[in-house]
């Protein structure tokens, strides 16, 4: 589906941050069995404030102050999804996953195959990711691949305020375990997105945000935006289609091959490190299904497997921006 | 109104009953597992059976509990039907699990069993979060989680037990206290006598009871789960208990000797129990061994049952991933067969 298709019904402006509160808002007052926990999701208003007012409006029991315990909570939400109720767990920095990873693995992304499926996981984790505010290696990772990697968890991550939204409330109605990469960056950026409390983006389609002819973009989270940028400073010289994956996993293979064999170029821009990741999945996919439309060899823009490093030049010269999309789009027009 | 009831004749013989039948379930468990009729590993609760059934007793019928690798025991107390236990441990489409969990993930959630588990100390978080639905919902339930004296060292055992006390949740935590954590002594792991005395650092009440005694055991339980339905947050109940055989399977136990295993032995939880019954004039010897021989024989059918019944079709390894389904299941699958298919694309 295209972006603009969606976007025909009312929309409101408003930024990413502000549309995934309003999301998490309208799921709280949809089903009285959701509820959010995690750490300063309520007083405190969520560290990066996305949670800000919804403790004041729901109150203690369905915006829920957890203990500094990433292990602890994201196992209870795990439990509490098996037995009947509908947990959306903030965890404050993807760079905790690590803290609570044996209860992601082992239980929240197993336990439904390994009981016959007669076990439902209503469970959601929002978490942030990504450089870009000096918050150096621990609090700036992107880690989408590993849960996009590992079987049983669904991934998705949006770019814009419109996905933004519709990807959280999808993502709380599912009855699958799915993780929410928000990008830290772009909580302030501003988008259309549409008014209708039952809007949703569904897990596992692509929106093309801007249509093209020459190249392909396959672009996430920060990226998508800063893609259209360059798709915009490049009009009359190279035509480029720009598409944001949403879903990770499952992945929107067809709109992404639909789209090369009409460019026959691909640039796959994403901010995780480059070894073995999310670029090396979206490659393989168009190579095994559109390996003769392609024109140049798939170009990859990531973090060059550095972790985020502090100083504000080291973290710019690592962090995948606008530029190396520009250079990528250039190599290969 | 409890499972069973410790205080009358009919409750009793049914907790007999259930330990009898845990036995009979594992010693034959044990011995297909040797024969390589099992696959896998197994973890026998031989010697426990007063832990899981006293436990149980004392709980409601919808009540949850999470369980530990050492799971048959919580499963057949809780009311599970060894048939198809067996059948999972056997790997077939009956099973509980349709063959995907084997003997160390047999659940049934609507039973309210959520899951033996390969992780030690991971159920008690699971606990946790089952009494957080409870509380949430406000239903008048209890869930429990057992965990051996190893998981007593594990981190989220500690963030599970902080997280139901600070939050006041119906949670019971049962440690089964069998003096080894697979190889190594209870004393090799922890500073403290008591692992209960943990239980000071959460305010929360903590004891320890003889795990060879159903009724110590039950007793126990019965006090922390009323505590839980008042609102006053969780319990911890250290069972003292001993396995006897190894922590699998195969294990040569170099770590004990045949001396303390027959100490623990002579105070065997059935034996005593089912003397005591003797006792009070509500049973016989000679009723016993029919008990037992009856449950011998239900066991012996629950394997021939799980010898005959159907393997699960290998196309249902691509089932139950998810409720709904992503497509790089069917993708990946015909990648796998030798018919090529949606990976193979126009171009190969």
């Amino acid at each position: 589906m295209t972006a603009q298709a969606e976007l025909e019904q009312e929309t409101e402006t408003m930024t990413v941050r502000e549309a995934i509160r309003q999301g998490l808002r309208e799921e709280l007052e949809r089903d009285e069995d959701v509820y959010l926990i995690g750490e300063d999701v309520g007083v405190f208003g969520g560290v990066l404030e996305v949670t800000g007012g919804l403790y004041e409006e729901f109150g203690e029991e369905r915006v829920r102050d957890t203990p500094i315990s990433e292990a602890g909570f994201m196992g209870a939400a795990t439990g509490a999804a098996a037995t009947g109720t509908r947990p959306v767990v903030e965890l404050m920095f993807s760079d905790f996953m690590g803290v609570s990873m044996e209860q992601i693995m082992n239980q929240m992304a197993k336990m439904h195959y390994m009981f016959g499926g007669k076990a439902e996981l209503p469970v959601t984790v929002r978490t942030t990711e990504g450089g870009g505010m000096g918050a150096a290696s621990q609090h700036s990772g992107t880690v989408h691949t590993w849960i996009a990697h590992f079987p049983g968890l669904k991934a998705v991550a949006p770019g814009t305020a419109a996905s933004a939204k519709g990807l959280t409330k999808a993502a709380i109605r599912s009855n699958d375990p799915v993780f929410v990469f928000e990008n830290k960056m772009i909580y302030e950026q501003s988008g259309e997105v549409p008014t209708d409390e039952d809007y949703t983006v569904p897990i596992g389609e692509a929106a093309v945000e801007r249509e093209g002819e020459d190249v392909t973009v396959v672009a996430t989270q920060r990226l998508v935006g800063e893609s259209l940028g360059v798709a915009d400073s490049l009009e009359g010289d190279v035509s480029v289609e720009v598409i944001d994956p949403r879903s990770l996993y499952p992945l929107d293979t067809d709109t992404i091959v639909e789209s090369v064999e009409k460019t026959g170029r691909l640039v796959v821009a994403d901010e995780s490190p480059l070894s073995y990741g999310t670029h090396a999945e979206i490659a393989t996919r168009v190579q095994e299904e559109a390996f003769f439309s392609l024109d140049a060899p798939i170009q990859r823009v990531g973090t060059p497997d550095t972790h985020m490093p502090f100083s504000p030049p080291l973290e710019q010269e690592v962090l995948p921006g606008d530029d190396d999309v520009r250079a990528a789009i250039e190599r290969i027009a | 109104m409890a499972e069973l009831d410790l205080d009358s004749a009919d409750g009793r013989r049914e907790a007999l009953r259930r330990m009898v039948t845990i036995r009979a379930f594992d010693q034959e468990a044990g011995n297909r597992f040797a024969d390589g009729e099992i696959p896998g590993f197994v973890h026998l609760y031989i010697g426990e059976e007063a832990v899981g059934v006293g436990t149980c007793a004392s709980l409601e019928s919808d009540d949850y509990i999470a369980s530990t690798h050492r799971g048959h025991g919580h499963c057949i107390a809780k009311g599970l039907d060894p048939k198809y236990m067996m059948a999972e441990l056997y790997g077939k489409a009956e099973g509980y699990c349709n063959g995907k969990g084997g003997s160390m993930h047999i659940a049934d959630v609507d039973a309210g069993m959520l899951g033996a588990n390969g992780i030690v100390g991971a159920g008690p978080p699971l606990a946790t979060g089952a009494a957080l639905s409870i509380d949430y919902q406000d239903r008048d339930q209890v869930a429990v989680g057992f965990l051996g004296d190893g998981a007593v060292a594990q981190g989220q055992v500690h963030e599970a037990i902080n997280l139901a006390s600070t939050w006041d949740l119906p949670a019971i935590f049962v440690v089964e206290n069998n003096h080894y954590g697979e190889g190594t002594p209870v004393e090799k792991q922890h500073n403290l006598d008591n692992l209960s005395d943990t239980a000071q650092a959460y305010d929360i009440p903590g004891v320890t009871v003889d795990g060879m005694d159903i009724t110590a055991v039950a007793e126990a339980v019965a006090e922390a789960r009323e505590r839980a339905r008042a609102g006053d947050g969780p319990t911890m109940v250290e069972a003292q208990t001993y396995r006897y055989r190894g922590h699998y399977e195969g294990d040569e136990e170099p770590y004990r000797d045949d001396e303390e295993v027959e100490r623990w032995r002579d105070q065997d939880p059935i034996e005593s129990f089912k003397d005591r019954l003797i006792e009070r004039g509500e049973l016989t010897q000679e009723e016993f061994d029919d008990l037992r021989a009856e449950i011998e024989a239900s066991i012996d059918d629950a394997v021939e049952y799980a010898q005959e019944t159907d393997a699960p079709e290998p196309s249902a390894a691509y089932e139950d991933m998810f409720v709904e389904q992503p497509p790089e299941l069917e993708r990946f699958a015909n990648v796998a067969r030798t018919d090529g298919g949606a990976n193979g694309g126009d171009h190969r």
